[in-house]
């Protein structure tokens, strides 16, 4: 498809605004004033089929099967597209007077509350824009907290091997020593690999539970236990919290500090790379230290409250990305709490079956009862003999109309394949891709330069990134 | 609600595929002591219908700016979208996608940020954009670790004109890398290139807002100049529609620009999502945080579009990266990618021309207005910083009862501004409207 660079053409422009001519030499220093501005134009109707058009190379949630591990993938609900967009809620101003944004401020107070609720958590900010923000802020409370005490011999950050690159980048950004933890042959913890690590200088050990192999760590009393004593905090990954909503709270399980991904276990759209949104709550003990502003209530009033004398400091613009918060809300609303335990029977439900119907194809790292995810391999003999991979599987599901699950993570797995199939999906979708994923096992046995090569049906082949790379060519300017 | 599938005889069927009697087996891994033994304390679970009204009656709960008349600004704008936007936005193809890990199916994603980052730099002046952040704040933190990277000095200097609410985050985010962060004083509301020499003494880099908080043009060459005599990175904070009249940063000799985004064509929706930008010289190209596209081919020569120079990021990095970013704000950079498209050269020009036009006609009026006056001398844009003798409350009160909304307090952020105010002013405004603003200011000071 052309660019919009391509497309354009001077003079094609539709006018949206009063076309009033302006004197800006009246009001701005001449040499202030720019000259040239080299942006493309294009006709709305251009416009509009170009967008239209780039739309349709494209694949989401709505066009298929998602089963993106660590993504939670699951179908965002229409009707949180709606509310989000209210007029009281999308055309509200920041700065507006609190007394004119009473329906916002309650929205937000009550999510707080619930997401307390379902996490276990006695205060909760809605502020962090997304799960790697919420990790920073909670990383920051961390600091902040050892801080407060005078304790500034606690350095390091604990995380698993199997833990998501944003965990140990975090980590670093708030200042701290990255220590890893292995895992043990069951896929948990390695607890007295931890033992020997956790010492007066942890600050905190960063952990996802049900972790990034989809399993639940068991020992994980034993674990807090390891790092309390230690004089250390918990920190808990909510990425994967769609597992145990309802069944088990990460406060429950001794975790201090918690960051959702509402973009995944609440169902806001992923946006193709975003807005999501990453609220973090905390124990009681921690609840000075979150970032402000909170919400809070009052006579029935509600409030932007600035009061907490730890406070982290603020960790973005405004209050959250509001917008999202609409859609999770609405989506809480809709479920209830015995609704969100549904989604976790059926989340776990589902990776169970797709496994059940691929276990004997693949290879499994662990073989345990997963959650609401799995990790798997492709068999020693495709890899070996046939040189077909992970990444040739992947690329080949696309021929047949599925998103590919997340390959190559965790980094602990060779060649790891990583299925989520989420809640919304019914069994006939599960069963044909399980099919298919075995059925391509079969083609990579008997042709394996087909697989090799996929995909076949796609707008363009397999991209060359290397070359994007040594002949980098990352914009466009008009003109060519 | 649920958009859950299953009827009991599918799970039935399930669970026998898999072996087991019960989905309460799936979870036997949970110890006891780690359960939830009781129901989740949560209101019950309502209908479609019943939600749509439930939302829309808080949503009524708010006053918004379809019916008040805003001049806020300070950030976040009320600016006019043109319909086609938000009718793309929607096509779900691009909603409900993921970050574009498999690019054969998400050329649609990836051409837009391609597009985007495109679209950045013309706006910018600048030689490489990458694919958004969360929003201006965050931005001009993640700028400040880039200069920090880049010459591994420990101050970073930020001009006191620069959004209160940026220099906040900067102030967070500082803290966690240990660094220091010095304020340059305000000067008749601008920086003064005279206080560089002392604060920019082994600092990383120098943040300027321009025009700044206070809507005023500051002196980027003198700044720009003072800056690089100390060897530090001048970073350069600019609303998008600002520069489609004014000299961009890359002309001025900024080595990095980055901003707020929410003006081309994202709702105001109280506070977020927004979209944060960044822009940089060639050289820091591999400092860049968070996502990157570029072009390529596939094996017959077709053009296709892939994330690139991902050894910068976290997932490859981990402990090393340049930032832990990942979700970014995607849907956000396709919401301007379209509105810069559809407003084009002359749109965004005349966007930010009536919103200066209207500001200073709103500025002229103050001075006429016994007991108001302008805060500063000196050019400005479109927003228009006043002192007045009635208290903000008082105006606030007025505009409200108008059916007006603004001013935005300044002492709240500047407590050496005690009556100081700020009103912005967009394309939106009316002379009618700046003219009615006029008599209720009028109406407060008397
Ligand atoms: C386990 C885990 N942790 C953290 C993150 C980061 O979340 P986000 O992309 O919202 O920043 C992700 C998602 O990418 C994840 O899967």
């Amino acid at each position: 498809m052309k660019t919009i660079f391509e497309e354009h053409e001077a003079g094609r422009g539709t006018a949206y605004l009063p076309s009033r001519k302006v004197d800006l030499g009246a009001y701005l220093p001449a040499g202030e004033i720019r000259e040239e501005l080299p942006l493309p134009e294009l006709s709305e109707v251009q416009a509009v089929r170009h967008f239209t058009g780039l739309s349709r190379r494209n694949y989401g949630v709505d066009n298929g099967f998602y089963p993106l591990g660590s993504c939670t993938m699951k179908y965002n609900p229409k009707i949180n597209e709606d509310t989000a967009r209210l007029a009281g809620f999308a055309q509200v101003h920041p700065y507006q007077p609190e007394a004119t944004v009473q329906g916002a401020l309650q929205l937000m107070w009550e999510l707080q509350r619930d997401l307390g609720e379902i996490t276990g958590m006695d205060a909760v900010s809605l502020q962090p824009a997304a799960g790697a923000h919420g990790e920073l802020t909670g990383i920051l409370i961390v600091r902040g907290y050892h801080e407060s005490r005078g304790d500034a011999k606690r350095t390091q950050v604990i995380v698993p091997d199997s833990a998501h690159g944003t965990n140990p980048a975090t980590a670093a950004m708030a200042g701290f020593e990255v220590v890893h933890v292995p895992s043990d042959e069951r896929g948990g913890v390695d607890v007295e690999a931890l033992r020997q690590l956790a010492s007066e200088k942890t600050a905190a050990l960063m952990l996802t539970n049900p972790n990034t192999l989809g399993v639940f760590d068991e020992r994980i009393a034993e674990i807090a236990e390891i790092i309390h004593a230690a004089g250390g905090l918990l920190y808990y990954d909510g990425a994967n919290l769609n597992a145990v909503l309802g069944h088990s709270r990460p406060g429950d399980m001794g975790f201090d500090i918690v960051h959702l991904n509402l973009h995944k276990t609440f169902s806001t759209p992923h946006g193709g790379g975003g807005p999501g949104a990453g609220p973090v709550g905390v124990k009681a003990h921690l609840k000075d230290f979150l970032p402000m502003p909170i919400v809070t209530m009052e006579n029935g009033q509600f409030h932007l409250s600035y009061a907490a004398p730890h406070s982290i400091g603020q960790m973005r613009s405004f209050y959250g990305n509001f917008g999202v918060l609409v859609r999770a809300y609405t989506y809480i609303r809709a479920l209830g709490g015995a609704g969100l335990r549904e989604v976790a029977d059926d989340a776990v439900l589902n990776a169970n079956y797709v496994l059940s119907l691929i276990k004997d194809h693949f290879e499994l790292p662990f073989d345990r009862i997963p959650k609401h995810e799995f990790v798997v391999a492709p068999p020693e003999d495709l890899v070996r003999q046939k040189g077909v991979k992970t990444l040739d599987i992947a690329k080949r599901l696309l021929d047949y109309d599925f998103h590919p699950p997340t390959v190559y993570f965790p980094l602990i797995v060779h060649e790891a394949m990583m299925i989520e199939p989420t809640e919304t999906e019914t069994k006939e979708t599960l069963k044909a891709f399980a099919d298919t994923l075995c059925q391509i096992v079969d083609e990579g046995r008997e042709n394996p330069d087909y697989v090799k090569t996929a995909p076949h049906n796609t707008v363009v082949g397999r991209l060359d990134e290397a070359r994007a790379v040594k002949q980098p060519r990352l914009l466009e300017r008009l003109g060519g | 609600m649920r958009f859950t599938p299953h009827t009991e005889e599918d799970r039935r069927e399930m669970l026998r595929q898999i072996g087991a009697s019960s989905v309460e087996e799936l979870f036997s891994d949970l110890p006891q002591s780690v359960r939830l033994d009781r129901s989740l304390k949560l209101p019950e679970g309502l209908s479609e219908s019943e939600v749509a009204r439930l939302l829309s009656d808080l949503a009524a709960r708010d006053l918004d700016m379809g019916q008040y008349v805003s001049f806020l600004g300070a950030g976040a704008y009320d600016r006019y979208i043109p319909s086609a936007v938000g009718e793309l936005l929607r096509r779900s193809e691009f909603y409900t996608a993921y970050t574009p890990y498999q690019p054969e199916i998400s050329q649609g994603t990836l051409q837009a940020i391609f597009e985007f980052q495109s679209l950045i730099a013309a706006l910018t002046g600048l030689d490489i954009a990458q694919a958004s952040l969360y929003d201006g704040a965050t931005a001009v933190a993640e700028a400040a670790m880039l200069a920090w990277g880049q010459t591994g000095r420990e101050r970073i200097v930020v001009a006191r004109s620069v959004d209160p609410q940026y220099r906040a985050v900067l102030r967070t985010y500082a803290h966690g890398r240990g660094l220091e962060v010095l304020e340059l004083p305000l000067r008749d509301g601008r920086a003064g290139a005279e206080d560089i020499a002392g604060a920019a003494e082994g600092a990383a880099c120098v943040i300027v807002q321009h025009p700044n908080f206070f809507g005023l043009l500051e002196d980027v060459d003198s700044l720009v100049k003072a800056t690089h005599e100390k060897g530090a990175l001048y970073i350069a904070v600019a609303d998008p529609i600002s520069l489609a009249v004014l000299r961009p940063p890359g002309a001025y000799g900024a080595d990095v620009a980055v901003g707020e985004g929410q003006g081309l064509g994202i709702a105001a929706s109280f506070g977020g999502p927004y979209l944060g930008f960044m822009a940089v010289r060639q050289e820091y190209l591999r400092r860049l945080p968070g996502r990157i596209v570029g072009e390529t081919a596939d094996k017959d020569g077709k053009r296709g579009y892939v994330l690139t120079f991902q050894t910068r990021e976290q997932h490859i990095r981990r402990e090393k990266a340049t930032s832990n970013i990942c979700t970014n704000q995607g849907l956000m950079a396709l919401a301007a990618t379209i509105y810069t498209t559809l407003l084009g050269p002359d749109g965004l020009r005349q966007a930010a021309a009536l919103s200066v036009e209207g500001a200073h006609r709103l500025g002229d009026g103050i001075g006429k207005v016994q007991g108001a006056e302008l805060a500063f001398s000196g050019p400005y844009a479109a927003e228009v910083a006043l002192r007045s003798r009635a208290s903000v409350g008082d105006v606030q009160g007025a505009m409200l009862k108008a059916g007006m909304l603004g001013p935005l307090d300044l002492e709240r952020f500047y407590p050496e501004l005690p009556g100081h105010m700020l009103l912005s002013v967009t394309e939106k405004r009316t002379s009618e409207e700046i003219g009615k603003l006029l008599d209720v200011l009028q109406g407060v000071e008397a």
